[in-house]
């Protein structure tokens, strides 16, 4: 693997960060400082900035109209995106936009003209939902949410939790058992139009994170067309799957970017603030820490860059994937630590970052699959068939 | 915050202090006027909000308050709570996007 950017590389990079400096960061110092979202006028405008630099909607492949660029590059992108107040949960508050919900790709084209298109014009939302009241972390086993074939149609009834955007969704992806299969293969992906009868959304949980919410939803005899199965009958459990390991990738690379801003901040700092006599750079303790942060996020960083590597060249990336996801929200969490202990009293006031990303960043730990499952996920990899 | 009992402004303000949290201005008969919250940026947090959303609010007369760190889920959830048992926000509060929640009445 070649560790040297390439110049194409480079001047992208450049480019973003540029962007987030000049452009995300002063609006950030008149916004609430847990905002997850611009006003309006602004948001138009950053996104006029992206599309002007042939950035926008990063994540759609080339040929629905995304630009051309490869996982690694988009990686490194997403680690400077990350770099300012929102960076965690909103990087750059949506202006790079999105690809929705990637495994409408999948879909038929009668599908794609319902959801995914609307989705690329930003005329629909979507929401994904996996996880239930019994468990997320294992879904092939934890889900209780049945759906019962009657003619063309088929009946949903169950419940979801920690279901990001669903209240604000036009329709989402919500996987049922559909056998008497207990595991993995008894799991159908149905795409659910979110004004249909028995559909609610029961109420907002709230997190660690004030802007941004979880919802528990609820499906009473909801009815679906068969044609609204994404994939086939009982085949449900691989798109979860797929989704959950794609994801590790910008998870990771998002925790990267903001322990990289906050060691910015802390190197900074340190040689300014003085105690007894001498600048904080002075004391070893605080040198130690610099240099400890410095190996956490290089150590990430090489990781999270090897899964977006051989994810680009087609190659299996699920051990590298849940690697990175677990060494860089880990090490995430470590860096802006220290950092908030280096700041003292203003590491933990509102009128720095730093106590934001603290909360988001211990999120990461669970959120996605928590540390420990990035390590059966691993284990699993390195034992094969003797771990049974 | 709807199980809150009211409590008359002008009785509770010197007990409010400068927390992060959200709160529901309401006028004499009870009825919801409009709901905001004390956040990161808010100068002598609820109890400044308070004192400007009552200043400008000539019908307001009660308050119930409720301290919280999640100020703003908190605050869109009793906006979309609002709208979901009277079909509209409260009469103070601007249009802002929000979700759709159907809580069980």
């Amino acid at each position: 693997m070649n560790l040297e950017l390439t110049d194409e590389q480079t001047l992208i990079i450049a480019m973003v960060r540029r962007f987030v400096r000049e452009e995300i960061l002063p609006l950030e110092i008149n916004i609430d400082p847990d905002a997850d979202s611009l006003e309006p006028e602004d948001q138009a405008r950053l996104i006029g900035i992206t599309k002007s630099m042939g950035l926008y909607g990063l994540d759609i492949p080339p040929e629905y109209g995304g630009p051309d660029i490869d996982l690694i590059t988009r990686t490194l992108i997403a680690v400077e995106m990350a770099q300012h107040r929102a960076g965690l949960y909103a990087p750059c508050y949506g202006a790079f936009g999105g690809a929705g919900l990637a495994q409408l790709f999948e879909a038929t084209d009668a599908q794609k003209e319902a959801y995914l298109y609307p989705t690329l014009r930003g005329e629909k939302r979507g929401f994904f939902g996996l996880s239930e009241p019994s468990g997320g972390s294992d879904p092939a086993r934890a889900i209780e949410t049945k759906a019962v074939r009657v003619g063309d149609d088929w009946i949903i009834n169950g419940a979801k939790l920690w279901i990001s955007g669903a209240d604000r969704a036009d329709f989402g992806l919500v996987f049922a058992r559909t056998s008497q299969d207990k595991g993995r293969n008894g799991v159908t992906c149905f795409i659910v139009d979110t004004d249909t009868p028995g559909f609610h959304v029961r109420r907002i949980v709230h997190t660690l994170r004030s802007a941004h919410y979880a919802t528990e939803l609820q499906f009473e005899d909801m009815v679906v067309p068969h044609s609204n199965i994404l994939g086939e009958v009982n085949k449900g459990f691989a798109i979860a799957n797929d989704r959950l390991t794609r994801q590790r990738i910008p998870y990771a690379a998002g925790c990267i970017g903001v322990a990289i801003k906050a060691q910015e901040m802390a190197l900074d700092y340190v040689p300014q603030r003085e105690t007894f006599g001498a600048p904080l750079a002075s004391r070893q303790a605080i040198q130690w820490m610099l240099v400890d942060n410095d190996i956490d996020i290089k150590q990430s960083l090489w990781i999270t860059l090897e899964a977006a590597s051989k994810a680009s060249q087609g190659l299996p990336y699920r051990k590298e994937a849940a690697m990175a996801k677990l060494v860089a929200t880990e090490a995430g969490g470590r860096v802006v630590d220290r950092c908030m202990q280096m700041f003292g009293g203003l590491g933990v006031a509102k009128d720095l970052p730093f106590e934001r990303w603290y909360r988001e960043m211990r999120i990461r730990r669970i959120g996605e699959g928590p540390s420990e499952v990035q390590r059966h996920v691993i284990a699993r990899e390195l034992l094969g068939a003797s771990l049974r | 915050m709807r199980h809150k009992p009211w409590q008359d402004i002008k009785t509770a303000l010197p007990n409010i202090h400068g927390h992060l949290g959200v709160f529901e201005i309401g006028g004499r008969e009870g009825e919801s006027l409009y709901i905001g919250y004390a956040g990161g940026n808010s100068a002598f947090g609820l109890r400044g909000e308070i004192q400007k959303a009552f200043s400008r609010m000539p019908r307001a007369c009660q308050i119930r308050i409720e301290i919280t760190a999640s100020y703003l889920s908190r605050y869109r959830e009793l906006l979309m709570l609002h709208k979901a048992y009277h079909g509209e926000l409260p009469p103070e509060n601007p249009n802002i996007p929000l979700g759709r929640l159907s809580p069980i009445l």
